[in-house]
C-alpha cells in the first residue's frame, strides 16, 4: 500500500473564543489548501472529526463543513473515537486515497469546548460507564490523570518536581507557537503556588479545554509525485487506531474498575504500549529512529508515561530520561515541540490532527524558533475515552 | 428516618448485619469477573459464554493508586453545598485479579495512605433528598 502525502497544513489558533466551531474548521480547512496551493474544488474526499457538545452538526461534522465550504457534491465521512477522532478521520481519508477513490481528501477537526470539567452529556442514563463514574463517584478526568500521576510516584519514585520539569519544558517550547494558547514560560515558582485539583496534580499540571480547529490536506504518492513542491512532501508511514486486548488490568476512562484476569492470558502489551508498537510495525521503524514526538499531556505526568509506552525509555526511566535533557528542544529526541496540550489545551476532534500538523511543520523545517534540527522522522500519539487511542508516524 | 437507596442498583449490597458488598458478575465458563456485571454475556473473547452468574466481589484489597478531588465535579455529581472535598481510591482485588474504584471514607488522610495498602469495602451517605438517603460504596483503610 503506497503511503499518502501530506501537501497543506492549516490551523485556527487554540484558545476560548466562544464561537462556532464551524467557523474555526472553515479556517483551519482553508489555511491547509492555501498551504498545498489547491482549492476546495479540487477535494474528492472530506474526512472531519465530530465534537460531542455542539448539537447534531457536530454529529455530522463531514457534512457540516462541506455545507459550510459550500456543497460541491462531495463524499464525507464523520468520525467520533473520543481523543482519537482526529486520527481516524485522517484514516479514512487515508483509506480513500489508497482505494484509489480519490487523488485529494481533505481532513478537518474543531471544537468549542465548555469552561471547566468535561462531564458527561445530559440526561440520567446509569448505562453509560461515563455517566456512572461521574455520578456514583464524583471521578471527573482530573481524577483519573491524577491516579496515574500518584502511581507514578508509588511504582517510580516520580516526584512533584519532575511533573513540574515536563510543565517548564512544555511552556518553553510553546513560547514559539503562534498558534499555541498559553504562551508564557512558568517558573517552579509559579507552578508550586498553583492550586491542587486532584492531589498530586495541581492546576497547571492538567490540560485546560479549548476551542481550535486543525486541517490537513492529503493525496496520494502519485498526485503529489507530479507537483513541484515535492520538497515539502510529508509522508504519513502509519496509522494506529487499535482497541486494548482483553484483559485491559490499567485502570482506563471511564470505567471504575478494569478486566479481570482471571481466565485469560494477559496482553503482551499495555493498551498504551500496543499503540504505539502498531504505528511502529505498520512504518517499519522504532522508537531510536524518532526526531520527535507529539504525546498526548493531558497532565505533565502523563507526559512521563508516554516516553516509556513509545519506547523512548524503559518503564520507570522516564523521570531519568526528563531531566537529562533527552526530551528538551536541542536534545536528542524532543517531546511536544509544539508546547503540547500543556499550552494549547485540549480541542477534541482538533487535538490528533494538530499534532499531526506539527509533526507536518517539523518535517518540513517550517517550525521557527521551536525547529527540531533535522527531523527525519515524526510520531504522534493519544488516548482518549472508550478504548480509542491513535498514533501517527510521519516520515520526511 | 428517610429509607436508605443505592445511589445506582445492582452495584452493591448493604447487608442488615452492617456489612457492604459489590456485586459483579462470573463467567462459570472461563472464570472472568465484571464489575458492573453491565451484560448478561462473557467478554473475554477467547469465551464469550452467554450468561453470567451474579457473585459477590471480594471486600479486601490492596491500595494501587489514590487522590483527592478538591473541585466540585459537574452534574451529574450530587455535590453537596458547600462542597466537600473527597478521596478516591483504586484497589486491587486479588482473588478477581481486577481493580475496583471507589470514593475514600469521609475522613481518611490521603497524605497518610501509600500503594500497596490493605483497604475495606464500608458505605457512607452520597446524598440525600426529601424522600431518601442515596449511599454509595467507599474504600476505607483496613
Amino acid at each position: 500500500m503506497s503511503e499518502v502525502v501530506v501537501l497543506g497544513a492549516g490551523m485556527h489558533p487554540w484558545g476560548k473564543w466562544g464561537r462556532n466551531f464551524v467557523e474555526y474548521g472553515v479556517v483551519a480547512a482553508r489555511a491547509a489548501l492555501a498551504d498545498a496551493g489547491l482549492g476546495w474544488d479540487d477535494v474528492g474526499f472530506l474526512a472531519a472529526g465530530n465534537t460531542m457538545r455542539n448539537g447534531y452538526p457536530g454529529y455530522v461534522s463531514g457534512s457540516t463543513f462541506a455545507q459550510a465550504l459550500g456543497w460541491r457534491g462531495t463524499r464525507v465521512s464523520s468520525s467520533f473515537a473520543a481523543c482519537a477522532s482526529g486520527a481516524v478521520a485522517i484514516d479514512s481519508a487515508r483509506a480513500q486515497i489508497q482505494a484509489g477513490r480519490c487523488d485529494v481528501a481533505l481532513v478537518v477537526g474543531a471544537d468549542t469546548a465548555p469552561k471547566g470539567f468535561f462531564g458527561p452529556l445530559p440526561g440520567v442514563r446509569p448505562e453509560d460507564p461515563d455517566w456512572i463514574r461521574f455520578h456514583v463517584l464524583g471521578a471527573t478526568n482530573p481524577t483519573y490523570f491524577a491516579l496515574y500521576a500518584r502511581r507514578r510516584m508509588e511504582a517510580y519514585g516520580a516526584t512533584a518536581d519532575d511533573f513540574a520539569a515536563v510543565k517548564i519544558k512544555n511552556s518553553r517550547h510553546g513560547l514559539e507557537n503562534p498558534n499555541a494558547r498559553y504562551r508564557k514560560a512558568f517558573t517552579a515558582a509559579e507552578i508550586a503556588e498553583s492550586p491542587v485539583v486532584a492531589d498530586p496534580l495541581r492546576l497547571v499540571d492538567i490540560c485546560a479545554t479549548s476551542d481550535g480547529a486543525a486541517a490537513l490536506v492529503l493525496a496520494s504518492a502519485e498526485y503529489a509525485a507530479r507537483r513541484a513542491d515535492r520538497d515539502r512532501h510529508v509522508r504519513i508511514a502509519a496509522i494506529s487506531t487499535v482497541t486494548p486486548r482483553y484483559p485491559n488490568t490499567y485502570l482506563d476512562m471511564p470505567d471504575i474498575a478494569t478486566d479481570s484476569a482471571v481466565g485469560a492470558a494477559s496482553p503482551e502489551r499495555s493498551f498504551r504500549d500496543s499503540i504505539a508498537h502498531a504505528a511502529y510495525e505498520e512504518a517499519g521503524l522504532g522508537p531510536d529512529d524518532l526526531s520527535l514526538a507529539e504525546v498526548y499531556d493531558l497532565s505533565t505526568a502523563l507526559e512521563l508515561d508516554w516516553y516509556e509506552n513509545i519506547g523512548l525509555c524503559a518503564e520507570g526511566e522516564a523521570e531519568a530520561l526528563l531531566r537529562s535533557g533527552a526530551t528538551a528542544l536541542g536534545g536528542r529526541v524532543p517531546v511536544n515541540p509544539s508546547g503540547g496540550l500543556a499550552c494549547f489545551g485540549e480541542a477534541i476532534p482538533a487535538q490528533a490532527i494538530a499534532q499531526v500538523v506539527e509533526l507536518t511543520t517539523q518535517l518540513r523545517g517550517e517550525a521557527g524558533g521551536r525547529q527540531v534540527t533535522g527531523a527525519r522522522v515524526g510520531l504522534s500519539i493519544n488516548q482518549g475515552l472508550f478504548g480509542h487511542g491513535s498514533c501517527v508516524i510521519a516520515t520526511r | 428516618m428517610k429509607p436508605r437507596r443505592p445511589v445506582v442498583e445492582g452495584y452493591f449490597e448493604e447487608r442488615a448485619d452492617g456489612s457492604v458488598v459489590l456485586v459483579g458478575g462470573r463467567c462459570d465458563a472461563c472464570g472472568a469477573y465484571f464489575f458492573p456485571k453491565r451484560f448478561s454475556f462473557c467478554r473475554n473473547p477467547g469465551c464469550g459464554a452467554p450468561g453470567l452468574a451474579d457473585v459477590e466481589l471480594s471486600t479486601r484489597g490492596v491500595l494501587w493508586s489514590f487522590t483527592d478531588n478538591r473541585y466540585a465535579p459537574p452534574p451529574p455529581y450530587p455535590a453537596a453545598e458547600p462542597f466537600e472535598p473527597y478521596g478516591v481510591g483504586a484497589v486491587t482485588l486479588e482473588a478477581e485479579q481486577m481493580v475496583v474504584l471507589g470514593q475514600l471514607a469521609r475522613g481518611t488522610d490521603v497524605s497518610a495512605l501509600r500503594a500497596g495498602q490493605l483497604m475495606e469495602l464500608c458505605a457512607e451517605d452520597l446524598y440525600e433528598t426529601d424522600d431518601a438517603v442515596f449511599r454509595v460504596w467507599k474504600w476505607r483503610t483496613a
